[in-house]
């Protein structure tokens, strides 16, 4: 069957890696974000690895005039209706302290926008009776801490929304896939001291689509974050609260 | 863009930099950086992707493909775009890069700024021969130059170890091909001699000769010589990677092991020769299968030497062969060629003649020996190759470029201030013109 995704935040280097995969399946890809530029070049790109079809197509979370003609462009494709999420910004978090009107921001980009983007996206998913929703949230969002809180909390309100869409989709035969990075390379994270053992984005990309064709509901990747992230959970919170990790 | 502290190398790992690198993802990213030295894969042996103090631009997030043609057979795409990347996904289309060097890690740019050459020299000239067009960030400017628009820009770019602009994108044009194998044939060659002259009287598209550089006496320079066609049939399953997880302890290539090894490896040829079929990456990249073969030479890593001796110069060639193997040193990465004539390319290395690949592990003595392997080239009339060079003098190797005067003022008109500068150019002088 034809299936098409809509990529949010197209520009990032792990939508890059799982683009140029999908791309190698012959699937109908849409790269939405705000460069339009380097969207056009991403999918040029795409066409000439693959067999699908590519598009740039142009996706602000701050600007609620480019959802709907996207969910119209989306409606009007055959086939399965398929989307992965990688919009977020991070904000050092000194930068919020320093000017705290950043939360808005940062939460509408890594939380709110994306999440009324996929609601307004799911009647038609219903419609169309499947497709899989791939939400890329973060490790930062299982525990807040100092370093990251803000964006630790967009992040874990987006895991939560996750977890209930995808408790909707399932009704009408989709799927929801919470993908949870630890430290990816990225330009995110390129030149941040305190990295350690960071995975490359066609790693990410590749257990993404595992995730995505054996239907996982949550997944850390790499794998051990899982791991990492259980005993910083566990952390009681009054030692937790005295830690700068 | 965040700037990275690091500590870094070439692929010989025997000289390090430290500095600030950035790794932009998009082209305005990179537009909007301070001008630095631009580096790929950093698969140069000694210091020409190193910028000790400074700031470097990692291209290698750069590597979308901007257009291909299959009627022409043109691929334009970024600068930090690998060839292996392109043999993956253009081999299946009946296409692949005329001029291939001897990794697939190697990005479009690195291959520019060095213009490397492959298997095929004799027939196809250096990689700087398929490229149509390059994209420059040069003097604060987005400009395309060709062999058309700025000529001399274009001809000090190839080859031009970067100094010339940051090369953003290129278009090549890609060779088509019968099919996804190679046809191998392999023969002994029992002398230099004869080795030399197997490689002369070769007809085939791709030849190489491996050479045993701790051969003496009447076996010195024995080695065998591959020859090879495209064929039509599918190739046989590439063989799988592996990896060397630690640095390698100093007997590993000691002088008894390698001896040991190099005899084996000749004899592994039987007599009358032998023909197989190989996939095109298990021929053309034979060492990228093992990732990190650099660690094979410890912690203190390599230096190669490589240089190229006019065809008359056989018996400077002997005497450099011969210095080899008497120091003991030489390791089993010996590689000996026949290069075509001489490209475009003001600061290219190829030039007719043939050419010497010998990685040596870095040891005491070896600076000695490569030194006065230099000597050797220099009085032949030959030359060394700046991407695996890390000892030599700046006067020597700017007398054996005769185009170099005339590419530094290109370099210097398009980066007045140096900003484009790196350890190695540093380190020969050759951005001054005398």
């Amino acid at each position: 069957m034809n299936k098409n995704w809509i990529i949010l935040g197209a520009t990032s280097s792990m939508a890059r890696a799982l683009a140029r995969e999908l791309a190698g399946r012959g699937d109908n890809i849409f790269l939405a974000g705000r460069d339009m530029d380097d969207l056009e070049r991403i999918a040029t790109d795409c066409r000439m690895r693959g067999t699908g079809e590519a598009r740039a197509v142009k996706f602000d979370a701050r600007k609620l005039e480019t959802f709907t003609p996207l969910i119209e462009m989306l409606s009007d494709q055959e086939g399965e209706i398929n989307a992965a999420v990688f919009v977020g910004s991070m904000p050092e978090q000194e930068e919020i302290d320093a000017d705290p009107a950043l939360v808005d921001g940062t939460i509408i980009d890594s939380f709110t926008g994306p999440a009324r983007f996929l609601t307004m996206l799911a009647p038609l998913m219903e419609a169309r009776g499947g497709g899989t929703v791939v939400g890329v949230g973060s490790v930062a969002g299982d525990r807040g801490r100092v370093g990251n809180y803000v964006y630790g909390a967009a992040k874990a309100g987006f895991h939560t929304y996750l977890s209930g869409l995808r408790n909707r989709l399932t009704r009408a035969g989709g799927h929801v896939v919470t993908v949870k990075p630890g430290f990816v390379d990225t330009a995110m994270t390129w030149g941040i001291e305190g990295m350690f053992l960071v995975a490359p984005p066609e790693k990410v990309a590749g257990d993404i689509l595992r995730a995505v064709e054996k239907r996982k509901n949550v997944i850390y990747t790499p794998f051990f974050w899982r791991y990492i992230m259980l005993i910083i959970r566990s952390i009681p919170e009054p030692i937790f609260k005295k830690l700068s990790i | 863009m965040r700037w990275k502290t690091d500590t870094y190398s070439g692929w010989g790992r025997a000289l390090k930099a430290e500095g600030e690198l950035a790794r932009p993802e998009r082209i305005s990213a990179l537009k909007a950086l301070p001008l630095a030295p631009a580096m790929g894969a950093r698969r140069s042996y000694g210091d020409a992707a190193l910028n000790d103090s400074g700031r470097a631009v990692d291209m290698t997030r750069l590597d979308r493909i901007i257009g291909f043609d299959p009627e022409t057979g043109l691929l334009e795409a970024e600068a930090g775009l690998s060839i292996a990347e392109m043999v993956r996904i253009f081999v299946p289309r009946g296409f692949l890069p005329a001029v291939m060097p001897g990794t697939g890690f190697a990005t479009l740019g690195g291959c520019i700024a060095m213009d490397v050459h492959g298997k095929n020299h004799h027939h196809d000239g250096s990689f700087g021969a398929h490229v149509e067009e390059i994209r420059l960030l040069r003097g604060g400017k987005d400009v395309v130059i060709s062999r058309e628009k700025q000529k001399e820009v274009f001809r000090a770019t190839l080859g031009g170890l970067g100094q010339t602009g940051v090369i953003m994108s290129a278009k090549i044009r890609l060779r088509e091909i019968p099919g996804p194998s190679m046809q191998v044939q392999e023969r002994r060659a029992e002398s230099l001699e004869e080795h030399l002259n197997m490689l002369d009287a070769s007809q085939a598209r791709y030849t190489v000769g491996w050479l045993d550089a701790t051969a003496k006496g009447a076996a010195m320079g024995r080695g065998i010589v591959e020859e090879a066609e495209h064929g039509h049939a599918d190739a046989p399953a590439e063989e799988k990677a592996k990896s060397v997880p630690v640095d390698a302890p100093r007997f590993a290539l000691s002088k008894p092991v390698v001896k040991a090894f190099n005899a084996q490896y000749y004899r592994r040829i039987p007599e009358g020769g032998q023909r197989r079929m190989r996939s095109i990456p298990d021929f053309f990249f034979p060492l990228d299968r093992i990732h990190d073969w650099n660690k094979l030479y410890g912690k203190r890593g390599f230096h190669q030497f490589q240089c190229v001796i006019p065809l008359s110069g056989r018996d400077a060639l002997r005497g450099i062969v011969e210095a080899i193997a008497s120091s003991g040193l030489a390791s089993p990465l010996a590689v000996l060629k026949r290069l075509g004539p001489e490209g475009e390319g003001m600061l290219s290395f190829p030039m007719e003649g043939y050419t010497l690949a010998v990685d040596f592990p870095a040891r005491a003595k070896t600076p000695a020996l490569i030194e006065k392997l230099i000597a050797l080239t220099a009085e032949a009339g030959g030359r060394i190759y700046l991407a695996k060079d890390s000892l030599a003098d700046g006067a020597s190797v700017r007398a054996m470029y005769p185009g170099h005067a005339k590419w530094a003022a290109i370099a210097a008109k398009g980066d007045p201030a140096g900003a484009l500068q790196t350890d190695l150019t540093r380190r020969l002088g050759l951005r001054s013109a005398t």
